[in-house]
């Protein structure tokens, strides 16, 4: 037995230890959070390399046997995930030892990131569904805090609506578990499979799969449940929007992909059609949702509605090369949507507001910042040969395969309202002249402003990537996609063939 | 006995859901506490009601002589009650900062994230 799975749990835990240690070193905290990220990122490549050839890493933890202890179950999908929150470990912690206030690090923002990660972590790590609720809610009570932290009053109205709405949901969740152990008695994701598979009556089945849709569905931003994102997101500072924005509603699109391709998989026509209409309405929602607002960070926040409309279109097709999209998408949008809340937050940090109308000329003063706004602006906009231009072709070649019409035509539709969106803040904060000269707030030296850009150079070097070496890529998630159809390897993997 | 729980748990959510979609700050929270308290006793029935004695083998026995009650959504239901009580209290404190920040206890007033 290797404990190389439980590694992503343990490494951000033993960084947060630290970090309290350290509580009135703030600069000794810097280089705890910092290393730590790269130690995660670090892990998480071993882990990528490991199960690269699609063996599953299972780790019995405390040595109970399968279905009995809490299993750890790393696939391709999972060691994906976590290869991304260790690139946005690095990044996000980079930019903030930058950006962040003063106060916010001494009440403790690091220690509380790297719970945030210890969380995300053993959510995509874990293969048992009570232990999923509790990653979820280590994560949630992280994020609660991060949210809140600063005291400010928009934060703390915005923070009112997320914790009731994601309390609820996890009482959703928690009742769902409760049923589901009561019809299978087991809460091991493989052998809930194996039970289900075995024909458990349908009826309820379907009642309990839809209250687990809505309990991800809150937590992931679907369509209808997905008005607290807008009000929360856009409060906190940049470098916790950014970490929000990038992990936690994907969280929640990944439990779904989860459950839905392990366990309920016994009623495709009407679940996962639920889902796809699930989807057709978030995105669309979420995109004419943003055409009304003139604050950037307002603009993108709502864009996250949408772009979860597109993960879960994958899952709502339900075929391989769907879900081949859906893990290109969630890959591209992690990275993507992360680098466009740092640079809004780089743009507040020079001319103190988010408003598009006070905003402008950036273009002709930064060139290199707007450079790296327009690459992940065009990327998110689906614009070829960047990264999200592959994503949204693979899931509309897999709509049109099925003859599902009218969800290609929404992705099509949504997708020029993206464009439409992201020129907006392109027009107004790059290239229309600023209406009344701002003077800059931080003009730093050349080398400092260079360090902290590092950060986003990096996310748009990655998203071109994706891009450029679409081939791998694709053959990648194609694998991971085809593990996820067909669930028997995992399913062996975790229960040794039982 | 099963049937006097579904009625008690079906109570506990729609007094849950019904103080949730009250105004007041503290209704909220209320609302919050009575629905986990309905998804842990949700849990707990869902599990199977026995009046068996604990799974423990005496000595000697192989197998148990009555079927035992099942530990394990008591166990479930003591992790999620201590979830809930470290995320109430937290929700207090920020309920109460929000009181003294914004000066209402009005969730109609907290308006100003508001997407228009």
């Amino acid at each position: 037995m290797t404990l190389l799975p439980s590694l992503p749990i343990t490494i951000p835990l033993a960084g947060a230890v630290l970090c309290m240690l350290f509580r009135r070193n703030i600069r000794a905290q810097k280089g705890i959070a910092l290393f730590t990220s790269f130690l995660i990122l670090l892990t998480s490549l071993t882990i990528f390399a490991s199960t690269k050839d699609g063996t599953i890493a299972v780790m019995n933890v405390g040595d109970w046997p399968a279905p009995f202890g809490i299993t750890l179950a790393i696939d391709m999908l999972s060691s994906v995930m976590l290869l991304l929150v260790g690139l946005l470990a690095v990044g996000v912690s980079a930019y903030a030892c930058f950006d962040l206030d003063e106060p916010r690090m001494k009440f403790g923002f690091f220690p509380l990131m790297l719970i945030l990660l210890m969380g995300v972590n053993g959510a995509f790590v874990t293969g048992d569904l009570f232990n999923l609720y509790v990653w979820f809610e280590v994560l949630l009570t992280a994020s609660f805090i991060l949210l809140a932290l600063g005291g400010e009053r928009a934060q703390l109205a915005g923070s009112i609506k997320y914790v009731t709405l994601n309390l609820l949901s996890s009482a959703l969740f928690l009742a769902g578990i409760g049923i589901l152990y009561g019809m299978a008695g087991t809460l091991n994701l493989a052998d809930l499979a194996h039970l289900v598979k075995d024909g458990a009556r349908g009826d309820l089945l379907t009642m309990v799969a839809i209250m687990f849709m809505m309990a991800f569905g809150i937590k992931a931003g679907m369509f209808p449940l997905y008005f607290w994102l807008p009000a929360s997101y856009p409060t906190p500072p940049a470098a916790v929007t950014a970490l929000f924005s990038g992990l936690l509603t994907k969280v929640g699109a990944y439990s779904m992909i989860r459950m839905f391709t392990l366990v309920f998989d016994s009623d495709p026509e009407f679940l996962h059609g639920l889902i796809l209409v699930g989807a057709g309405l978030t995105m669309l929602s979420g995109v004419l949702a943003a055409t009304a607002q003139y604050e950037m960070r307002k603009i993108l926040a709502v864009h996250i509605v949408s772009q979860i409309g597109y993960i879960l279109m994958g899952l709502g097709l339900f075929t391989e090369l769907a879900l081949t999209g859906s893990i290109i998408y969630l890959a591209h949008v992690i990275i993507v949507k992360t680098n466009l809340f740092l640079v809004a937050g780089a743009v507040n940090r020079l001319k103190g507001t988010y408003d598009l109308k006070k905003l402008g000329g950036l273009y002709s003063e930064r060139p290199g910042l707007s450079l790296l706004f327009i690459i992940s602006a065009m990327s998110l906009a689906g614009v070829p040969p960047l990264s999200g231009f592959f994503a949204k072709i693979t899931l509309i070649i897999a709509g049109i395969q099925i003859e599902s019409w009218a969800i290609v035509v929404v992705a099509l539709g949504v997708s020029l309202l993206t464009l439409y969106s992201m020129t907006k803040i392109w027009a107004y904060v790059f290239w229309k002249p600023a209406p009344e000269p701002l003077p800059d707030l931080d003009p730093m030296p050349k080398g400092q402003w260079f360090v902290f850009l590092l950060p986003m150079v990096g996310y748009t070097v990655i998203s071109i990537a994706i891009g450029v070496f679409a081939g791998p890529v694709f053959d990648y998630a194609s694998e991971a996609a085809a593990q996820l159809m067909n669930p028997q390897a995992y399913i062996d993997a975790v229960l040794g063939g039982v | 006995m099963e049937v006097v729980l579904a009625i008690v748990i079906g109570f506990l959510y729609g007094g849950g859901l019904y103080l949730m979609m009250r105004r007041n700050l503290i209704q909220l929270i209320i609302g919050l506490g009575l629905l986990s308290h309905g998804a842990n006793l949700l849990i707990f029935t869902a599990g199977g009601l026995r009046k068996g004695g604990a799974p423990i083998l005496a000595d000697g026995e192989k197998v148990f002589s009555t079927i035992p009650a099942d530990p394990l959504p008591q166990a479930l239901i003591l992790t999620s009650i201590v979830i809930s009580f470290a995320v109430t209290a937290f929700a207090l404190v920020l309920f109460l900062r929000t009181y003294q920040t914004v000066g209402t206890d009005d969730v109609d007033e907290l308006k100003e994230t508001e997407t228009e």
